[in-house]
C-alpha cells in the first residue's frame, strides 16, 4: 500500500469506527464522543492559522463561544429556533466576529498578535460575564432545541443523543473535507507562502493582510460551527466557553497532534479530552486525592510534551517511520 | 461627582495604576530583555499575596513577611529559569506560550494542595491602617498612600538600575546583542537568570503588598495577567516608559468606568460595561499604533 | 464493568423480590437494592465549607433514620462541582448518565444548580436542591422531579426590604451586590418589600462577581449619604465587605443590612466589623426552640462543629427525602407517588415548621438576625410563612 492508501484507508476505518460506536456505546459513552468531535471540528479550525498560516491564535474560543450565543440569543424563550436559519446565522455571527477582531489583529505580528488576540476573546468573555445580554457569569441556556424540519417532516430530532452524535460526526467529515480543499487550493498555497516568508510574498505582489484575514474569518466560522454543535449538545451556553483555557487547550490539541497536519489536531483533541476524563477519575490514594487534582498532572503533561513533542504525534510518528526506512 | 468624590477617585485609580505597572514592569522586563514571554507572571502575584497571608500568620507581622516573601520568591525564580525557562530561548513564542500555561496549572493546584482553596484576608498593618478623613463620610486609607508610594520607589530604583548602573549596561547591551556581551567575558546567562527572577519577584511584591485590600483567592493571578497584556499592548513591548503611562491610563479608564454613568440613546453603557472599557482603550491604540505607544517599530 | 454486571444482576434480584414482596413485604423489604444517592456539591472553591455542612446535615437525617430511607440501605455517588458553571453540564452527566443515580443533592451555586435543571429535567431524576436560591428553578423552569429545600434568592431580600419600610427614619438606600443571578434576584426581593413604604432607591452599585475591589464603590456611597445600605455579598466576599466597610468609617454612619449570606460563617474572620449588621433569612442563632436545641446538640456531638444554616438545608433535604421515600418503601422508581409524598410533608426543621408551595418551594417565615458577638442573634420575625415571588410562582406551570 502506498502512504496515500494508507491515509485514505485509515480515515475510513475510523470513519467506520465512529459510525458504529452509539450501537454499542452506553449514552455516556456517545455524549463523550460527541463532545470529542465538536472539539476535533475546532481544533481543526485553529489548526488552519497555527499550523498552515503561522498565525498563533490565543483567543480562538471566541468564536466558538460567539457561535452558541448566537444560537441562544435567537431561540425564542421556551420555543425552538429553526435548525437550517440558526446553524447559518450562528455561523455567521462567528465569522462576522472573526472579521471585527481580525481586522485589529491581522496588522500585528508575533507575540503581539497572540496577546492581542487573547485581549480581544477576554473583551468578549467580560461583555457576557458583566452584563445581563445572556445571562452573565451564570451562562444562558437554550430551553428548546433547534428543530430540523422540512415541510412537515422532521429530519432529525435534536432531543436525541444519537442523532446530535450523527449531526457532529456529519459536520466531522465535512469540515475536514472543505479544510482540505482548501488548503489545496492556490489561495492555501499563498497561505503557506506567508507561514514561511511574509516579507516575499509581499514583495511578490500578494496582500497579505487580506489572505490572512480571509483566512483568520474562515477559521471563525469553522469553530462557529463547533459552538453551534456544543450549544445544542446540552441546551447551556456559558462565558467559559469564550475563555482563555479553552484557547490554551485548544492550541495543545493542535501541537499535540501535529501542527499543520488537520488530522493530527483532531486526534490531539481526541487524547486530550480523554486524558482530562482519566485524571479527573483517578482515585484518592495515600491521603492524597489525585482526581481533585488532576489539573497538576495535566500542568505536568503540557510542560513535558512542549519539551520533548514539539511536533507532535505526527512529527513523533515521521521520526519512527525515518528509523524504521533506516533499518530496513 | 463633587470634589472629594473626584478627588478619592482619581486617588482609587493612580493606585491601581501604580500596582498594575508593578506587575506588569516585571512581564515586559521578562520580554524586552530575555525574549521570553512568561504566561504564568500573573501566577506569581497570587503566589506573593499567599505568600503574604501565610508568612503573616507564621512570622506574626507584615513586615517580616515581606522580606522572607520577596527571599522565597527570587530563589523559585532562579530555580524555574535553571529547571525550565532556559530551555525556552530558541524557541517559538507558540511554545514559551505553551510550556508557561502548564505552569500556570500546575502553580494554580500547588496552591491548592498547599494552602487550600479559601479566600483570605491579610489584616492591615497596624501602623498604616488609619484613614484621612475628608468630609463627614468620606476618608482615604492611609494603606492605599503607602501602596502607591512603594510603586514609585520601586519604578524609580528599576530606571535607576537600568539606565545608571552596569549591571544595567550590560542588560542594556545584552538584550541588544546576545553574542557580543558574551565575547566580552560576561556571563549573560547569569544576568538572565537574574533578570528572569527579578521579573517575577516584582509580580509576588505586588500580590503581596496588594494582599490586604485586594483579598487572597485562587486564580487572582490570571484575571492581573490580562490586564497585563492589555498595557503592554499599550505601552509597547519591553517599554517601562510605556508600562508606567499604559499602567496609570487603565487605572484611571479603569475606575471611572466603574462609577460614572454613560447612557447613549437609552441603553446604558457605564457602568455596565466598564470591565470592557480597558479593552477598547487597547483597540484604539492598535489602530493608531500597532506597535504600542512606546515600542520600536518592527 | 464487572460491577456494574454485578449491580444489574443485584437490580434484577431485587426486581423479583420486588414481585415477591406483594406477599411478603418484610422479605422485600430486607433485600432491597440500595439507593443511589448523587452528591453534587462544591467540595473545593469558595463555597467549600458550605458543601460540607449540607452534606454533614443530609447525613445527619439519615443517620436518624437509622442509616436507612424507606427501609433501603443508601449508596452515595459524590461529584465536586467546584461551583462553577462551565462543567456542571459534565457533571451532572456523570451522575444522571454513567452512574445513573436514582436522586441527586444539589448544589449551592446558582449557575451550576440551573445547569443541573437543564439536565435533570430532561431525565426525570429526582433533583433535590439543598442551597441555590435562582429563582427559574421554581418559576419558569420548575418540573415536578426538582424540589428546593432551602429558599429563593427573592425571599430574604423581601424580607430585609418589609423590615425597611415599616421604619419611618429610613427614606433612601443604597443597594450593592455581584451583578449575577443571586445578586439581581435579592435585590429584586428588597426592591419589591422596600417597595411598601415611602422610601425610595437613592442608587444601586454592581460589581462583576467575584470580584471584591470595593473601594471605589464604598466612595459612591459614602458620597451618597442613605439612610441605610442593602448588601448581598457571600464567604470570603462578605468578609471583605465588611472589613472594607468598616475601614471605610461607614460602619457607625451608615447601618448596614443585607440579606443572612453577609454575616454567615464569616463571623469569626471579621470580628468587630460585623457588630450590629442587621440581616435577614430563614434560620438564625438562638432560635431556642426544642427542636432547633435538640438538632445543634446533635450536630455538634457528630461532627464536633456548630451547625449553620446551610447544615439545616442539607438535614431538612434528608427529613423530606426520607418522608417522601417512606411512603413508596424505598423504591425510588415510583417518582409520582414519592413527589405526592414529599409534597404532602410538614417538614419538622430547626428552623420552624415549613411545606413545599405548589412550585416545589419552601414557604417558611424570614427572621431578622442582629450581629452581636460571634452571633447572628435572632431579633423577630419579619414575614411569615412568606411564599415565593409572586412573578416567579406564575411562571412556573406545573401543580
Amino acid at each position: 500500500m502506498s502512504a496515500r492508501q494508507m491515509t485514505v484507508a485509515a480515515f475510513l476505518v475510523t470513519l467506520a469506527a465512529l459510525a458504529l460506536l452509539p450501537f454499542f456505546g452506553e449514552k455516556f459513552t456517545v455524549q463523550v464522543f460527541t463532545k470529542i468531535m465538536i472539539m476535533a471540528i475546532l481544533a481543526m479550525s485553529l489548526d488552519l492559522l497555527l499550523g498552515y498560516t503561522g498565525l498563533v491564535s490565543f483567543g480562538h474560543a471566541a468564536f466558538y463561544g460567539a457561535a452558541g450565543y448566537a444560537l441562544a440569543l435567537l431561540t425564542p424563550p421556551y420555543q425552538a429556533a429553526n435548525f437550517w436559519t440558526s446553524l447559518p446565522a450562528a455561523v455567521a455571527a462567528s465569522a462576522a466576529l472573526a472579521l471585527v477582531i481580525g481586522f485589529f489583529v491581522v496588522r500585528t505580528r508575533g507575540i503581539y498578535f497572540i496577546m492581542v488576540t487573547l485581549a480581544f476573546a477576554q473583551m468578549l468573555f467580560f461583555l457576557f460575564f458583566d452584563t445581563k445580554i445572556a445571562g452573565g457569569s451564570d451562562g444562558i441556556y437554550i430551553d428548546v432545541r433547534p428543530v430540523a424540519k422540512i415541510g412537515a417532516w422532521q429530519v432529525f430530532n435534536l432531543d436525541n443523543f444519537v442523532h446530535v452524535y450523527y449531526l457532529a460526526l456529519a459536520c466531522l467529515a465535512l469540515t475536514y473535507w472543505l479544510l482540505r480543499t482548501i488548503l489545496r487550493s492556490p489561495f492555501g498555497r499563498v497561505l503557506a507562502g506567508i507561514r514561511v516568508n511574509e516579507h516575499r510574498m509581499l514583495s511578490l505582489g500578494y496582500a497579505t493582510f487580506r489572505y490572512k484575514l480571509v483566512c483568520f474569518v474562515i477559521a471563525g466560522a469553522v469553530a462557529g460551527v463547533a459552538g453551534y454543535l456544543s450549544a445544542v449538545q446540552y441546551g447551556v451556553v456559558n462565558p467559559e466557553m469564550l475563555g482563555w483555557h479553552l484557547s490554551a487547550a485548544l492550541m495543545m490539541m493542535v501541537i499535540l497532534g501535529g501542527m499543520g497536519t488537520l488530522a493530527g489536531p483532531a486526534l490531539g483533541a481526541a487524547i486530550w479530552m480523554l486524558l482530562e476524563l482519566g485524571l479527573q477519575s483517578l482515585p484518592e490514594s495515600g491521603g492524597v486525592n489525585f482526581g481533585k487534582h488532576w489539573q497538576l498532572f495535566m500542568g505536568a503533561f503540557i510542560v513535558l510534551a512542549t519539551l520533548l513533542l514539539p511536533r507532535g504525534l505526527a512529527g513523533l510518528a515521521q521520526v519512527l517511520r525515518g528509523r524504521g526506512q533506516k533499518r530496513a | 461627582m463633587d470634589f472629594h468624590t473626584f478627588l478619592i477617585q482619581l486617588l482609587n485609580g493612580v493606585q491601581y495604576g501604580l500596582l498594575l505597572f508593578l506587575v506588569s514592569s516585571g512581564l515586559t522586563l521578562v520580554f524586552g530583555i530575555m525574549g521570553i514571554i512568561n504566561v504564568a507572571h500573573g501566577s506569581f502575584y497570587m503566589i506573593g499575596a499567599y505568600l503574604a497571608w501565610s508568612l503573616t500568620g507564621g512570622l506574626g507581622s507584615f513586615w517580616i513577611a515581606l522580606p522572607a516573601g520577596i527571599a522565597i520568591t527570587l530563589v523559585i525564580g532562579l530555580l524555574l529559569e535553571v529547571l525550565v525557562i532556559r530551555k525556552l530561548y530558541d524557541r517559538d513564542h507558540l511554545y514559551q506560550v505553551l510550556l508557561t500555561y502548564g505552569l500556570i496549572l500546575i502553580f494554580e493546584e500547588l496552591r491548592s494542595m498547599i494552602w487550600g482553596d479559601d479566600v483570605r484576608g491579610v489584616p492591615i498593618p497596624e501602623v498604616l491602617s488609619a484613614s484621612f478623613p475628608l468630609t463627614e463620610t468620606q476618608s482615604y486609607p492611609v494603606y492605599r498612600l503607602w501602596i502607591s508610594a512603594v510603586c514609585l520607589v520601586v519604578a524609580g530604583l528599576m530606571v535607576w538600575v537600568i539606565q545608571k548602573t552596569r549591571l544595567g549596561m550590560i542588560i542594556r547591551a545584552g538584550s541588544a546583542n546576545r553574542e557580543m556581551v558574551q565575547s566580552l567575558g560576561i556571563d549573560v546567562r547569569l544576568v538572565y537568570r537574574l533578570v528572569f527572577a527579578t521579573g517575577i519577584t516584582l509580580a509576588a511584591l505586588a500580590g503581596m503588598i496588594a494582599s490586604p485590600v485586594s483579598a487572597v483567592f485562587p486564580g487572582m493571578g490570571n484575571q492581573v495577567l490580562i490586564v497585563c497584556f492589555v498595557v503592554i499592548v499599550i505601552g509597547g513591548m519591553g517599554s517601562v516608559k510605556g508600562a508606567m503611562l499604559a499602567s496609570l491610563l487603565i487605572g484611571l479608564v479603569d475606575t471611572f468606568g466603574k462609577v460614572l454613568h454613560l447612557e447613549i440613546a437609552g441603553v446604558k453603557l457605564l457602568p455596565e460595561l466598564s470591565s470592557m472599557t480597558v479593552y477598547l482603550l487597547m483597540a484604539i491604540v492598535l489602530l493608531w499604533r500597532p506597535e504600542g505607544v512606546f515600542g520600536r517599530r518592527p | 464493568m464487572t460491577r456494574r454486571r454485578f449491580e444489574r444482576r443485584e437490580f434484577l434480584k431485587a426486581t423479583a423480590l420486588a414481585g415477591a414482596g406483594l406477599a411478603f413485604p418484610g422479605l422485600a423489604l430486607a433485600q432491597g437494592a440500595k439507593i443511589k444517592i448523587g452528591l453534587m456539591l462544591p467540595y473545593t472553591g469558595t463555597f467549600a465549607p458550605l458543601g460540607v455542612a449540607i452534606e454533614n446535615g443530609f447525613r445527619l437525617a439519615l443517620q436518624e433514620a437509622g442509616g436507612k430511607f424507606g427501609g433501603r440501605e443508601v449508596e452515595f455517588f459524590k461529584v465536586d462541582d467546584e461551583s462553577e458553571p462551565a462543567k456542571a453540564t459534565d457533571n451532572i452527566n456523570r451522575l444522571v448518565n454513567r452512574d445513573k443515580v436514582d436522586v441527586v443533592l444539589g448544589t449551592v451555586h446558582s449557575g451550576v444548580a440551573a445547569a443541573m435543571i437543564r439536565v435533570t429535567r430532561e431525565s426525570g431524576t429526582l433533583h433535590i436542591i439543598p442551597n441555590a436560591g435562582v429563582g427559574v428553578a421554581t418559576g419558569a423552569l420548575c418540573a415536578p422531579n426538582i424540589i428546593r429545600t432551602s429558599f429563593s434568592n427573592w425571599q430574604p431580600g423581601y424580607g430585609m426590604g418589609v423590615a425597611l419600610a415599616q421604619r419611618k427614619n429610613i427614606k433612601s438606600v443604597v443597594t450593592i451586590t455581584w451583578r449575577y443571578a443571586a445578586g439581581e434576584e435579592m435585590v429584586k426581593g428588597f426592591k419589591d418589600g422596600f417597595a411598601k413604604g415611602a422610601g425610595t432607591i437613592a442608587k444601586e452599585l454592581w460589581l462583576p462577581f467575584p470580584n471584591v475591589e470595593f473601594q471605589p464603590l464604598l466612595t459612591e456611597i459614602a458620597a451618597a449619604r442613605p439612610d441605610a445600605v442593602f448588601a448581598f455579598f457571600a464567604g470570603g466576599g462578605a468578609a471583605k465587605f465588611l472589613r472594607d466597610y468598616a475601614q471605610a468609617g461607614l460602619k457607625d454612619k451608615i447601618p448596614l443590612t443585607g440579606t443572612g449570606f453577609l454575616t454567615d460563617g464569616v463571623l469569626e474572620a471579621v470580628g468587630s466589623a460585623a457588630q450590629g449588621v442587621e440581616t435577614a433569612l430563614h434560620y438564625a442563632d438562638s432560635l431556642n426552640t426544642r427542636r432547633d436545641n435538640e438538632f445543634r446538640l446533635a450536630y455538634a456531638k457528630t461532627y464536633k462543629l456548630q451547625p449553620d444554616v446551610y447544615a439545616v438545608q442539607g438535614y431538612d433535604s434528608g427529613l423530606l427525602l426520607a418522608a417522601g421515600l417512606k411512603a413508596v418503601n424505598g423504591d425510588a422508581s415510583r417518582k409520582k407517588e414519592l413527589v405526592a409524598a414529599m409534597e404532602k410533608t410538614t417538614v419538622d426543621s430547626p428552623r420552624g415548621k415549613w411545606r413545599l408551595s405548589k412550585a416545589h418551594n419552601p414557604v417558611q417565615d424570614i427572621y431578622l438576625r442582629k450581629v452581636s458577638g460571634r452571633e447572628n442573634k435572632y431579633s423577630g420575625v419579619a414575614v411569615k410563612a412568606l411564599d415565593d415571588d409572586p412573578v416567579a410562582m406564575a411562571a412556573c406551570k406545573i401543580g
